[in-house]
């Protein structure tokens, strides 16, 4: 009977810590100190701060903002969230999902100038997987969803 | 004789539905309209990590019979469910990375989604190693069910990480927001990959009743008395 007792004492300890860490870390607004890329808005919003720093900085592609230089060395373009955007010049080989309205993160410092300088340049993919012919048209606020601005900003 | 074991027969089921799988994504579902055929990987990966987490999950309620009943059979699934777990999670890391560096554009970055599976996979594995050091088969299994308990925190985080926290992984698909062409072979290669893990699950369960059997006819030599050995030979 003892036996029982302490295999039962020892199952909810294990199950209450359990618990406990899942508890705090999603509700405990570890979110908060947690942030893997900002938005142009709150860069922006940051204005001094901002420079110099190691940040990552997450968006859309604007359409319309690629530019290549003719040696194919620099890239620029611009990362917009809908309200602001941020100019970004890149110089490295971008992969090749790299395109108008895609999402990415770009690791890299903020210029007095308000450039973003940046030497690693990721393509966030959204979770939607279409046949060739499926889905053409750039729908630019449907695509801002899977930047998950809205909820990080909650 | 042989007999021959109903797992068996589950996890050659599994091999068959993963070659119809994988020959209906290599070569009858279209390619992806950005990413091409890198897509494809998908056909493994997603499967791979539903049922890395189903078989932790396995593992997390095995762990509360084996504590809470003591019984052998639950520490042995436990177990079983442990290391296939440790082994899709490593499998699920190597196809992400495959699929990451032309896609994404590098082969790993510290998002949440990628870092809470590294510690995933780090986690129980080392439970694993926890195990190899207990010689006394009752706290092997109480130990390891505890760790196995408290562990299991990282695996719904691996899965809500990504609508929680921004980052670089994409959240969960849904059947809308995947062409209707591409569900058939991963619904396939799901069901596939789930029964090669019973099997791997059930054939691993009985390695370990059959050592724990082993320990008891005949024990491991106590440490005091080995260390005795060594210096006298």
């Amino acid at each position: 009977m003892n036996e029982r007792r302490r295999r039962v004492i020892v199952t909810l300890i294990a199950l209450a810590v359990s618990a406990g860490v899942l508890g705090y870390l999603a509700f405990g607004g570890i979110g908060e100190n947690l942030v893997y890329y900002w938005s142009p808005t709150e860069l922006k919003a940051s204005g001094e701060q901002a420079v110099g720093a190691s940040i990552r900085l997450g968006g859309l592609v604007q359409p319309g903002s690629i530019e290549r230089d003719p040696d194919g060395l620099k890239l620029r373009f611009s990362v917009t969230d809908g309200v602001e955007s941020v100019r970004v010049a890149a110089e490295t080989v971008p992969p090749a999902m790299f395109r108008e309205g895609i999402g990415v993160v770009v690791e890299g410092t903020l210029r007095t100038d308000g450039w973003f300088e940046t030497h690693r340049l990721m393509v966030k993919h959204d979770n939607e997987y279409a046949a060739p012919g499926e889905g053409q048209e750039l729908d630019m606020k449907e695509l801002m969803k899977s930047m998950q601005f809205d909820e990080s900003d909650a | 004789m042989k007999r021959f074991r109903w797992d068996a027969a589950v996890g050659l089921l599994g091999l068959a539905l993963l070659l119809v799988g994988s020959y209906l994504g290599l070569f009858e579902a279209p390619a992806e309209r950005h990413m091409g055929d890198v897509q494809r990987i998908m056909y493994v990966h997603v499967p791979t990590a539903w049922n890395a987490m189903l078989v932790l999950t396995a593992a997390f309620i095995f762990a509360i019979a084996s504590v809470w009943t003591g019984k052998p059979k639950w520490d042995a699934v436990m177990t079983g469910a442990t290391e296939a777990g440790v082994v899709m999670g490593a499998l699920l890391i190597a196809q992400g990375m495959i699929w990451a560096r032309p896609t994404w554009g590098i082969w790993w970055d510290w998002d949440v989604r990628l870092t809470t599976t590294l510690i995933m996979v780090i986690l129980y594995a080392g439970i694993l190693v926890l195990r190899s050091f207990v010689e006394d088969s009752d706290r092997r299994a109480t130990w390891s069910a505890v760790a196995v308990i408290i562990g299991y925190v990282d695996v719904p985080l691996v899965y809500f990480c990504v609508r929680w926290w921004r980052s670089l992984h994409q959240i969960q698909s849904t059947p809308e927001t995947v062409s209707s062409a591409m569900i058939v072979p991963l619904r396939i290669n799901s069901f596939a990959i789930l029964f090669i893990a019973i099997w791997f699950v059930a054939q691993r369960a009985r390695l370990e009743l059959a050592r724990r059997r082993a320990e008891e006819v005949a024990p491991p030599p106590r440490r005091d008395r080995r260390q005795a050995e060594e210096t006298n030979p």
